[in-house]
């Protein structure tokens, strides 16, 4: 099992490659929409990457409760293998 | 006793296109004074500066006998040589009658086999496909294959989810033997546990879309079926002189295209900028755009996409007239 801090460096990769995110402003605190300008339909392009590189699905009506870096981290951590 | 069969051409190829515009451009900063958006978000969220609606005199059989009627000129056939006629839309006025025979009667096709296609937006490729198989398999000698929509008939003006994306238009080709296979062929298929993805709500009269469902799928499951379009017809990524997908998001065309590793000579129909998405029809009117423009020329390598309500999908790999 990937650790905590394992997990925001690879989300912050993902957020980087497709939206254009600092990796360091990657933080657990921070909106997506209102702090990292991250739209709705990058929000799916980081679901599909986030599925693929940790196992985990996220249907759309999940991806909706996610709303910070850290609400994607913990889903990440509740629902991996 | 057996039933005799006929015989066709070995292949089909599109020999011209033809495409109708309606006259009024509508430009994000006029959607801007009617609704609660603004142009730098259609831009960025769907890629769209531009779109035309039709007018009350701009229906759906006048647009397509416009395009068909283009499409047709630019062929060099006459209107007595198109044995079958097909309309492909997802926005008529009524359910009865097929608009196929109407439109095919005013372009002076003499009594052909005419008939509409819904397959959302995949619908002109399905048509293409269809119109290829009949010419080989000898039902037909030449197809004249429209896309035509007034999808603002559908639309509720006033919602911004899908007011700023869905317009009118028509686009056509007509379709005819030859002896070297220009049609590939066709990846087709529907995911029909999305049925409500795209539609027309109970008791509403325009269209919803859930759109990050539809963008998803749009971006994962939709390049198995450009790679294996190509495959069959025997090419690779690096053959491919035009990209020509359903022109429905600007961020789906670029990412198909960068999934796709297509080389950076390879055109890719952004028709969608000034057009909007114009379902059936932006297959064909981007192509008729593109070969005007001289941006592809007769003899490129084409991949087309068609996908949308159903959900539908079909891809094929054709040579450009």
């Amino acid at each position: 099992m990937p650790s905590t801090a394992d997990i925001q460096a690879g989300l912050a990769e993902i957020l980087e490659e497709v939206a254009g995110v600092t990796p360091a402003d990657a933080t657990p605190e921070k909106s997506f929409t209102d702090d990292l300008d991250v739209d709705s339909l990058s929000m799916v392009e980081i679901a599909t990457a986030v599925e693929d590189k940790f196992g985990v699905a996220i249907p759309d009506d999940e991806l909706g409760n996610i709303k910070t870096v850290g609400d994607a981290i913990s889903y990440i951590e509740k629902n991996q293998g | 006793m057996t039933i005799q069969l006929t015989t066709g051409a070995p292949g089909a190829r599109i020999l011209g296109f033809g495409s109708y515009r309606p006259r009024r451009r509508v430009t994000n900063d006029e959607l801007a004074q009617r609704m609660d958006t603004n142009d730098e978000w259609v831009q960025s969220r769907v890629g769209i500066a531009e779109r035309r609606w039709a007018e009350p005199d701009e229906t759906l059989v006048e647009m397509s006998v416009a395009a068909g009627g283009k499409a047709l000129a630019a062929s060099g056939l006459d209107a007595g040589e198109i044995d079958l006629v097909l309309l492909a839309t997802t926005s008529p006025p009524k359910a009865i009658p097929g608009l196929a025979p109407r439109i095919a009667h005013q372009i002076g096709v003499p009594r052909p086999g005419a008939f509409d296609v819904n397959a959302g937006c995949a619908g002109w490729c399905y048509a293409l496909s269809a119109a290829a198989d009949a010419i080989r398999s000898g039902s037909a000698r030449n197809v004249l294959v429209i896309g035509g929509e007034r999808l603002t008939d559908y639309t509720n003006l006033d919602d911004r989810a899908t007011a700023v994306i869905f317009a009118d238009g028509a686009g056509a080709a007509v379709v005819g033997p030859a002896d070297e296979p220009a049609i590939g062929p066709v990846v087709w298929g529907s995911d029909g546990d999305l049925h409500d993805a795209i539609a027309i709500p109970e008791n509403e009269t325009g269209m919803s879309m859930a759109g990050q469902a539809v963008y998803r799928w749009a971006t994962t499951k939709l390049t198995e079926t450009l790679v294996e379009a190509m495959r069959r017809a025997g090419v690779g990524p690096d053959d491919i002189d035009v990209f020509a997908p359903h022109q429905a998001n600007l961020r789906i065309i670029e990412l198909m295209a960068k999934r796709l590793k297509l080389p950076e000579r390879t055109v890719i129909a952004r028709d969608i900028v000034r057009s909007g998405n114009t379902s059936s029809a932006s297959v064909p009117l981007a192509l008729a755009a593109l070969l005007e423009s001289g941006e592809a020329k007769s003899g490129d390598v084409a991949l087309l996409l068609g996908y949308g309500a159903g959900l539908t999908f079909a891809g094929q790999v054709v040579v450009l007239p």
